[in-house]
């Protein structure tokens, strides 16, 4: 049942994201604003404790289910798309107070104007899809 | 089972988000939300306008069951694991947000100002919330990534590149925060 291994993962992310409130536009204004840990402890937290565990999985030689080693496809490399494509997410993240997972959380916990935001995203990436030749990356 | 109800720090939230990633690596897949966007494009047709959405994106409906769960999660979060605690914001953030007309900072998961239908259906509210999203989907394709792709997987995997796209969100979003939500909403 891999459909089923999915579905509970995805309700996992989605409880402990409303849970530790990162979905809350008023934690993210706070977090750049620089006055809480709170998102600096949530995210500083499962990136220490994700380095540790990608390293130990990878060390252990672990297998994944499918039978391969594990493997994380690394990105390509380059500056310009990653400082600007970062910026413009963080303009949009900062406005709308949620990036793209917690939209979709939201939209369960019953804000159905997020649709809107979800569908300007889903527009978003298809114009980058379009210019995508004619950008610097 | 009370804790349960209560917000959960960010020493259990954390670490949590940790696992999702585990499971998700461990199933050989990988923990990215904003992919979906791009198959959402695909299923659409848009393979018809630019190469970019040509693949095989049923190799990717996985993600979206992991979408489809976050919703459900979403709602078993809010109906049945909630005490309804206002968010424990610092009180600085609060009085900021006062000065920008929003009124009672944390009683809800989001601000009314900007997610009631009241104010969605005005000019303004529309654009805000359309330039939001437009801004996240193009930003985060460019960038090849967003929160969990680069943040959390990225940089667990101690890539450079997820580390300037962070660099990248810090940039737009302080931006966003310290001068132009004063000007997008103090008018």
């Amino acid at each position: 049942m891999k459909v089923l291994r999915y579905l509970f993962v995805g309700i996992f992310f989605g409880i402990v994201l409303v849970k530790s409130e990162a979905v809350s536009w008023y934690r993210i204004i706070e977090m750049f604003k620089f006055q809480s840990f709170h998102m600096y402890g949530i995210i500083g937290s499962a990136v220490i404790l994700g380095v540790l565990a990608l390293w130990l999985m990878k060390k252990s030689g672990m297998k994944n289910t499918e039978g391969n080693s594990i493997h994380l496809v690394p990105k390509d490399k380059g500056f310009v798309r990653y400082i600007l494509g970062g910026s413009i997410f963080g303009f949009g993240w900062a406005l709308a107070g949620a990036c793209p997972g917690p939209m979709y959380i939201l939209l369960g916990t019953g804000v159905f104007s997020m649709l809107i935001v979800i569908a300007a995203a889903v527009l978003g990436t298809f114009v980058y899809g379009v210019l995508k030749d004619k950008l610097p990356h | 089972m009370d804790f349960l109800l209560k917000p959960w720090p960010w020493y259990v939230s954390g670490p949590l988000i940790t696992l999702v990633m585990v499971f998700l690596v461990y199933f050989g897949k990988n923990f990215g939300m904003s992919s979906n966007l791009r198959t959402l494009c695909s299923i659409g047709g848009a393979g018809k306008y630019a190469d970019f959405f040509r693949y095989d994106w049923k190799a990717y409906r996985w993600n979206l069951i992991v979408v489809l769960g976050a919703v459900i999660g979403g709602f078993i979060a809010v109906t049945f694991l909630s005490d309804g605690s206002a968010i424990d914001l610092n009180p600085q953030t609060i009085a900021d947000l006062q000065q920008l007309g929003f009124q009672d900072a944390g009683a809800t998961i989001l601000p009314p100002e900007i997610f009631d239908w009241d104010a969605v259906f005005t000019l303004k509210g529309m654009a805000i919330l359309i330039g939001a999203g437009f801004l996240v989907g193009f930003g985060t394709r460019y960038a090849g990534g967003c929160t969990s792709g680069h943040a959390i997987s990225g940089l667990s995997n101690l890539q450079w590149p997820s580390l300037i796209a962070v660099i990248g969100f810090f940039i737009g979003g302080l931006i966003m925060t310290h001068f132009l939500l004063p000007l997008i909403f103090s008018a």
